[in-house]
């Protein structure tokens, strides 16, 4: 009795209770509403995976077949709810296998936490059996990383990694808990992060920078809006419809931008880019005011920044200071949330429709349509392409789905011609270009929107480098649809080869298995196109079916990605062939 | 110039949080850029550490990394100045043979007129430490290394500005938010 009074006097904090430190992990998750989680368990994290056997019916774990797996399942998860992912994994090996998916959050912007388990701290430092240094190796491709060596620090910690994975522009966080502190029991209470002192993620709009760039907007005679993820990640979807709407200016895209204003939208001219659309790559050379909004102006989206819309007075609405000038000189650069500086704007831009300017876009998508569109979509050549298949994906989905894809060529053709109704549907991997990222990533979109149809994109390549994570789909039976375009290549890698390399094919032929056999040697539905006519009743039977669906599309060997603008040309010198 | 290179002083606030020089040196690191000099300490504020970097790059790229060192979670704060912005000193340390002292008449004028000073003596050695600007600290070096130097040390630049550094309100304006 005698102990017991002594330890409540101790007591400093008047809500809390006495758990360990793998159960306060549980805890903190629980308090900020994740609901699931993706991991693969070990030495390390044991602890914690005892407790998440104990709080089963509360927090989901996903096993995945590997740890990038859960990295990029947790990367769907966040791009499609906007809420942060969570990935699990054990110290060493488990650690580092994380890297590739948090690298990939980090460029792309996406809310994850990943947790690693760790040796214990008398261990530290001694090379310890699947000890690495975690932290060291994360801190290049992580917004915040820390590593926890007690119980008590686990609350706080936790609580900061939430608020800066998802606040300001997100990113990934990774936390490293000891093996001891996981064991150790402390007095947990758990408090929300409301702010950190040396960190202000969201900057305050100055008004007189929003007045002038309405003043450069109003007196644009060619202008034209570039807009990017910023407008998903900031929730400011209506703002920028509103703004296009009443301005009447042209806008387009970068890759992760897609789906931000519906494809359908009569002011959408498309995507820029690398393998975006004539109109608006072309016409970027000859608006007089470019308005970049949540974009950082990629180099595959610039080309080459000599002769990038040198013509144009540039505004740039950004939430990270650091994008500012950059990789183009900005004319008028409003710092701040998407969502706030567009409000801001909208009651300052005169209404306008931008008649002519507008024909321009009308112009050169003709062109573009008649040169690659229409023979992309509606091939009258012997072998299927892809953009077929996208074509018919869009039909029967009515451009509701989310499409995941991955890296390459698929990529780019789902990404020009995939039909969108809503935001958050275009779930890829665009800064990192990290091949394997659509089928695990389409596992945690599926599980983060059940009420969505999620249909992954893969190339024959990219497939088979999270192949694994089809296990991962049969135990927990998402109902994924997953379509592979086979060209046996590595295709854009092979295309570029084409073009630059004289057609020295360097070890981008695939030799591949079969893999309907190995789709239904994980209880897969699966099945095997390669005649246009089998083409749309096979995409049906997958649309419709009542679980997970593995569809294999054979495609033309060597087929071509255009318009393209090639590494160190300008955005107006894009190719049509 | 924007594309003349030039000196450097580069100074940032940030909590006092293990890992956060291997964020900061990391950024250097990636754009190729060789750090001259680095010194790290506390600051005016409580619990706030202050790190002062040297480097020889364009204008147009110390803005970017500053953009970048600000973005790091655990910096409230980075500016960077040029030498007409700061006063800077450096320290420097030299072990030399205590016979010299008494053998060569001149190292004792040498030490006079640097404005240099002898921290310890014994019979085998003594230190001498000078404070100054690197012109000097490497005058003295040339005009000692003929007695021979038995070992020698210089430390990373340190400086503060002429003008204030506005961080004490940004952090009473978080605290009173």
């Amino acid at each position: 009795m005698e102990t017991q009074t002594i330890h409540n006097q101790n007591k400093t904090q008047p809500n809390t209770e006495r758990i360990s430190g793998s159960e306060a992990v549980v805890r903190c998750l629980l308090a900020e509403g994740v609901d699931i989680i993706y991991g693969y368990p070990g030495g390390a994290i044991m602890p914690v995976y005892d407790e998440l056997y104990k709080y089963q019916d509360k927090l989901h774990h996903v096993l995945t077949r590997h740890e990038q797996g859960a990295t990029h399942a947790a990367q769907g998860y966040a791009r499609i709810s906007g809420k942060v992912g969570v990935a699990i994994a054990t110290s060493g090996p488990g650690a580092t296998n994380l890297i590739t998916g948090i690298a990939d959050a980090q460029i792309d912007s996406t809310p994850i936490v990943c947790i690693t388990g760790q040796v214990g701290s008398h261990l530290l430092g001694s090379d310890a059996f699947q000890e690495t240094d975690i932290v060291g190796i994360s801190t290049p491709v992580t917004k915040w990383n820390h590593q926890i060596t007690k119980a008590s620090e686990i609350p706080e910690v936790l609580a900061k990694a939430f608020y800066i994975a998802r606040s300001g522009r997100p990113g990934p966080v990774l936390i490293d808990i000891t093996k001891d502190a996981q064991f150790e029991e402390f007095d947990f209470h758990y408090e929300k992060c409301t702010g950190i002192r040396s960190y202000k993620p969201v900057p305050t709009v100055e008004i007189a920078d929003v007045e002038k760039a309405a003043a450069l907007i109003n007196n644009a005679k060619k202008p034209l809006i570039i807009w990017g993820q910023g407008i998903i990640l900031g929730e400011a979807e209506a703002e920028l419809k509103s703004l296009i709407e009443k301005t009447g200016i042209p806008s387009a895209w970068t890759i992760l931008g897609a789906s931000a204003i519906p494809t359908s939208h009569p002011l959408n001219v498309g995507m820029v880019g690398m393998h975006g659309n004539y109109a608006p790559n072309v016409l970027t050379n000859h608006c007089d005011v470019l308005i970049a909004i949540g974009m950082r102006f990629d180099d595959r989206v610039t080309g080459n920044l000599n002769s990038y819309a040198k013509q144009a007075k540039i505004i740039h609405f950004e939430i990270d200071p650091a994008e500012v000038d950059k990789n183009v000189k900005t004319d008028i650069a409003v710092l701040g949330n998407a969502k706030e500086s567009l409000q801001l704007l909208l009651p300052r831009v005169l209404p306008n429709t931008h008649e002519a300017w507008h024909q321009q876009f009308k112009d050169l998508y003709a062109i573009e349509f008649e040169k690659i569109i229409n023979h992309d979509l509606h091939p009258s050549k012997e072998g299927l392409t892809m953009g077929e298949v996208l074509n018919e994906i869009n039909l029967q989905s009515k451009g509701d789905a989310a499409i995941v894809s991955d890296v390459g060529q698929h990529q780019m053709v789902a990404c020009r011609y995939a039909k969108f109704n809503q935001s958050r549907s275009n779930i890829t991997s665009g800064g990192l270009g990290t091949m394997g990222f659509a089928l695990p990533a389409a596992i945690g979109a599926k599980m983060a929107a059940p009420e969505r149809d999620v249909v992954a994109i893969i190339g024959d390549g990219g497939y088979q480098m999270t192949i694994q994570e089809l296990g991962t789909i049969f135990q927990t039976r998402v109902p994924v649809k997953i379509v592979v375009l086979n060209n046996n290549f590595l295709g854009m890698v092979r295309q570029w080869q084409q073009l630059f390399f004289d057609k020295r094919y360097a070890s981008t032929e695939l030799i591949n298995p079969d893999f309907v056999q190995i789709a239904k040697g994980y209880f897969i539905e699966a099945k095997k196109v390669s005649k246009r006519e089998d083409l749309s009743a096979a995409v049906q039977q997958m649309m419709q079916h009542d679980g997970p669906y593995f569809l294999e599309v054979v495609v033309e060997k060597e087929g071509n990605v255009f318009p393209m603008i090639p590494t160190g040309a300008s955005v107006s010198d894009i190719r049509l062939s | 110039m924007e594309t003349e290179k030039k000196l450097f002083t580069v100074s940032i606030y940030t909590e006092n949080n293990v890992g956060l020089l291997n964020r900061i040196s990391a950024i250097f690191q990636r754009r190729h850029v060789n750090i001259e000099s680095i010194n790290s300490s506390v600051s005016e504020i409580d619990e706030v550490s202050r790190f002062t970097i040297l480097v020889i790059i364009t204008e147009a790229q110390m803005r970017k990394i500053i953009g970048q060192i600000e973005k790091q979670v655990e910096v409230i704060k980075a500016y960077y100045h040029t030498d007409e912005e700061t006063i800077y000193q450096e320290s420097c340390l030299f072990k030399i043979k205590s016979d010299l002292l008494f053998e060569e008449r001149q190292i004792q004028n040498i030490i006079k007129e640097s404005n240099s000073r002898i921290v310890t003596v014994n019979r085998e050695f003594f230190v001498l430490e000078k404070s100054g600007r690197r012109s000097e600290v490497d005058l003295l070096y040339r005009e000692l290394k003929p007695f021979g130097i038995m070992q020698f040390v210089r430390s990373g630049r340190i400086a503060v500005t002429k003008d204030e550094m506005k961080i004490t309100k940004m952090l009473e304006a978080f605290a009173s938010a």
